[in-house]
């Protein structure tokens, strides 16, 4: 059954669970619906994934169960409620059916290895740890100490390594093969479509265009 | 062999009479149970020495004769049920013993009605258990069962072992105690690690299979490889370890490697370098199945640095039918394979994150393929790629390179459609996906009508036909209508009582069926199991069927492997009706550890636990269940 077509409406949950709502901590201002027409809601998310903190209720399934068949009388938990409604982020445990051994196998292959001009061997990065190109590029830094990177992002610093005075342009190559500059899409797009990274010397990347301004998409 | 047929007679206590063999003494062939081959030599036989024979004698012996000749087991349980006499000699004529689910008999009871075992096959967990939905340490030990087969049969060759726990324990007490054994095949097996498979390498000294299929092996710092002896030639055949997530001996294996000319199948882990690849290639250049390993070049070694030539290696191997691995591949060496693709009958991309670009480049040689694999990475685009010419394919598998609901799902119904129309002998299908449409199932069931296993896998929850937005109803009831082969069929997607109502119908070769977030009522879960005879597997999660609707299966349940339900609507009371109704069912309750909180804090408690996974035995409830796992009585 659709998770819509419950044999208790949601209203009625809700309704019941006033109380202990108004209480509940929730990230908007006191007094406004917890449940804003996009279907958000405010309380704090972490929560159902607690187990220890679930004892009340019987539906909310710790482990991000969001099946809301299971929806018993005494419901309080309204955030089990909106766990279905919630930005797709919560994960049903074992849902899709892929064995961890192939998601760890194929999460491996998320790395990228990173290579840089003049360094003796490479590195590899999981690019799903950093969220935005100014922590993937800070991080970077950090593994090639040496070089200091030219980054195409909000404070546009142009950095000169003062050993041998060169400038490093990041550069990747995407799914279709193509090296592009890094910076240009907006990061997850990014991160779907890196492959590998490869930091160039400014010398080379001679007859690439210009900087463009950064947009903001590009560091979130 | 010969010594072993006077043998079984002499048990009997009583001499051989009307020899039927008789003809074929001289004859030796290296088939093990050499017998009458239909020459009526009643001449052969002096008369003055011609004892009247005990008629069940003759019978049995007679029956023996034949009954060798029986290897399927579902032959041999039907013979076996004949009479009493044919289920004795059917017994002693079984060499090959499959256990389906490691609870429903005990190692005592299998052991004392088969005497000449000399393989095994054991399987434990329910598969839902490899998703995480069950707490580990449920049980399916193997000890047990190493033990009782130490004592019954010490001639033991080969153990098979599925979703069972392994120990070290286990693997040393193999080493130590069958001289003659020959092959270890473990798929899905968790609970040991490199020690246990260091004592199998140095102690079985007649190895010649050693397979580790998606096992979980603990890493430690053993050097498995190194314990195979050091000198002298293996019978080694076949040797995979793909799924040993720890770094190997190299020069070991190499030596190995060397040493075993048997050697026919080789899946590599992700440790071995395509630098490595190829110094094993040239070594062992008769090899049928190879798994590459990494197929990319090791850390610290750079691109073009004297590359050795792999495609003269890939060539090389001209008995070469099974490729897979590609664990960490570097796209640039996939034209190295070209040579071997025309004569591939199975290619294993699914760890391969390669475009479609990427895979026409291989895919356009490989018109022998009948199994593929791969990754959704490939998009619609490289499955019509496939489509265009694997003429042959039977079975695909393609799996989902970001396994998340909401994740962008690079193949679809077009997809399904293009394999459907290239692929007309197609038997088997796994598909992972984010959009369907009713059409392209249907289309399939109509294409593809040797279809025998139709897994898809829709992964957005209760999602309906992305083009007119209807339940996924029809295109499945297509597929248990048109395909009329089908034993297997998993189902997703928006689906009402309807889709079970088609399957109930027209699935009666059903034998597995697997249920997700499907369902409106009871009525669904009634229509199958009212409807399949053949039903053996049943696994149901997140779907609104009650005790109602298990009531309905009481019929039928004797004639299952399992019932698995998680987070259905099922109530203890239910359950324990079922439990009581069949006594020779073992209904175990299991819950998981939020589950036991909650039940200490609740008086009332209406879903108190998680799954229901009940199965048949003849030895009631087992002795190592777990504090969380009940069984009903």
């Amino acid at each position: 059954m659709p998770p819509d077509t419950l044999s208790g409406s949601p209203e009625s949950d809700v309704t019941s669970a006033m109380t202990f709502k108004d209480t509940e901590l929730t990230l908007g201002i006191p007094g406004e619906p917890t449940r804003s027409p996009a279907g958000k809601f405010c309380t704090k998310r972490g929560f159902i994934e607690t187990v220890d903190l679930n004892l009340r209720t019987s539906t909310s399934k710790p482990r991000g169960k969001a099946h809301a068949d299971e929806v018993d009388d005494k419901s309080d938990d309204v955030v089990s409620g909106t766990c279905k409604t919630t930005a797709s982020k919560t994960q049903v445990v074992g849902w899709p059916p892929v064995r961890s051994y192939r998601k760890k196998a194929l999460e491996s292959c998320k790395y990228v290895k990173v290579a840089v001009d003049g360094a003796p061997y490479l590195r590899k990065v999981d690019l799903e740890t950093y969220n935005s190109y100014q922590e993937l590029l800070m991080a970077l830094e950090k593994m090639f100490t040496c070089f200091k990177i030219r980054g195409n992002y909000l404070d546009e610093s142009k950095v000169i390594d003062p050993m041998k005075e060169m400038e490093y342009v990041p550069t990747y190559e995407d799914k279709d093969g193509d090296w592009m500059l890094v910076g240009d899409v907006p990061w997850k797009m990014f991160i779907e479509s890196c492959k590998r990274i490869r930091l160039m010397k400014s010398s080379e990347a001679v007859g690439l265009a210009p900087r463009t301004p950064p947009r903001c998409t590009t560091t979130t | 062999m010969r010594e072993e047929r006077t043998e079984m007679s002499k048990d009997d206590d009583r001499s051989p009479p009307l020899d039927l063999r008789g003809a074929d003494i001289a004859e030796s062939s290296s088939k093990t149970r050499n017998c009458v081959t239909g020459s009526g030599h009643v001449t052969g036989l002096n008369p003055t020495e011609f004892q009247a024979p005990y008629p069940d004698q003759v019978l049995e012996n007679v029956l023996e004769n034949v009954l060798q000749f029986l290897t399927s087991r579902r032959d041999r349980n039907a013979a076996s049920l004949v009479c009493k006499s044919w289920c004795r000699v059917e017994a002693l004529t079984r060499s090959e013993l499959f256990i389906g689910n490691c609870y429903s008999v005990s190692p005592k009871r299998a052991t004392a009605r088969f005497s000449r075992v000399r393989a095994v096959a054991i399987k434990g967990r329910p598969r839902f258990a490899d998703f995480n939905l069950m707490p580990p340490e449920w049980g399916a030990h193997f000890a047990p069962w190493v033990a009782a087969l130490g004592s019954a049969y010490p001639w033991l060759e080969k153990v098979y072992l599925k979703r069972m726990s392994v120990t070290d324990e286990d693997l040393k007490y193999l080493a130590e105690n069958f001289p003659s054994f020959k092959e270890l095949v473990l798929v899905c097996c968790d609970g040991f690690g490199t020690r246990g498979l260091a004592v199998i390498a140095k102690k079985c000294r007649q190895l010649r299979v050693l397979d580790l299929i998606e096992s979980e092996v603990a890493e430690s710092d053993m050097d498995w490889i190194g314990e195979f002896p050091e000198s002298g030639i293996t019978c080694l055949e076949s040797l995979i370890f793909d799924c040993v997530e720890s770094p190997i001996n190299f020069e070991a294996l190499e030596r190995l490697v060397i040493r075993s000319p048997s050697l026919k199948k080789l899946r590599l882990n992700r440790f071995v370098s395509i630098g490595q690849l190829y110094r094993l290639m040239v070594r062992a250049p008769q090899l049928t199945h190879l798994g590459t390993g990494s197929f990319s070049l090791a850390e610290g070694v750079a691109h073009g640095d004297q590359e050795p030539d792999y495609e003269s290696a890939f060539a090389a191997c001209k008995s070469l039918v099974c490729l897979s691995g590609f664990r960490e591949i570097t796209p640039d060496y996939l034209s190295a394979i070209y040579a071997v693709c025309a004569n591939l009958t199975s290619l294993n991309l699914s760890y391969a994150n390669i475009n479609a670009e990427q895979l026409k480049t291989v895919i356009v040689h490989c018109h022998k393929l009948q199994t593929f694999w791969v990754l959704d990475s490939i998009c619609d685009e490289g499955l019509q790629a496939a489509a265009a010419t694997c003429k042959d394919l039977r079975e695909l598998r393609v799996f989902p390179i970001d396994a998340r609901e909401d994740s962008e799902g690079p193949v679809s119904e077009v997809g399904l459609q293009a394999i459907s129309e290239g692929c007309r002998k197609l038997q088997s299908i796994l598909y992972f996906c984010q959009h369907m449409t009713n059409a392209a199932v249907i289309a399939m069931s109509n294409n593809c009508p040797d279809l025998e296993v139709f897994r898809l896998c829709i992964m957005g929850r209760h999602r309906p036909d992305h083009v007119t937005g209807e339940p996924m109803d029809e295109g499945f009831g297509a597929i248990v209508k048109n395909c009329k082969k089908l034993t297997r069929l998993a189902v997703s997607g928006l689906l009402t009582d309807q889709a079970f109502s088609y399957i109930g119908r027209y699935g009666k070769l059903v034998r597995t069926l697997s249920v997700a977030f499907a369902g409106n009522s009871d009525l669904g879960l009634k229509y199958v199991l009212e409807g399949c005879p053949r039903l053996q597997k049943l696994e149901i999660r997140d779907s609104p069927f009650g005790d109602a609707a298990l009531r309905s299966g009481l019929h039928h349940y004797y004639n299952m492997r399992f019932l698995w339900m998680s987070s259905c609507r099922l109530s203890p009371p239910g359950c324990r009706e079922i439990a009581r109704a069949l006594p020779r069912l073992v209904v175990e309750v299991i819950r998981d550890e939020v589950g036991m909180i909650r039940a200490e804090c609740e008086e009332h408690i209406d879903d108190a636990f998680d799954i229901l996974y009940m199965y048949r035995s003849l030895e009631g409830p087992r002795d190592d269940a777990p504090s969380f796992v009940t069984i009903l009585h």
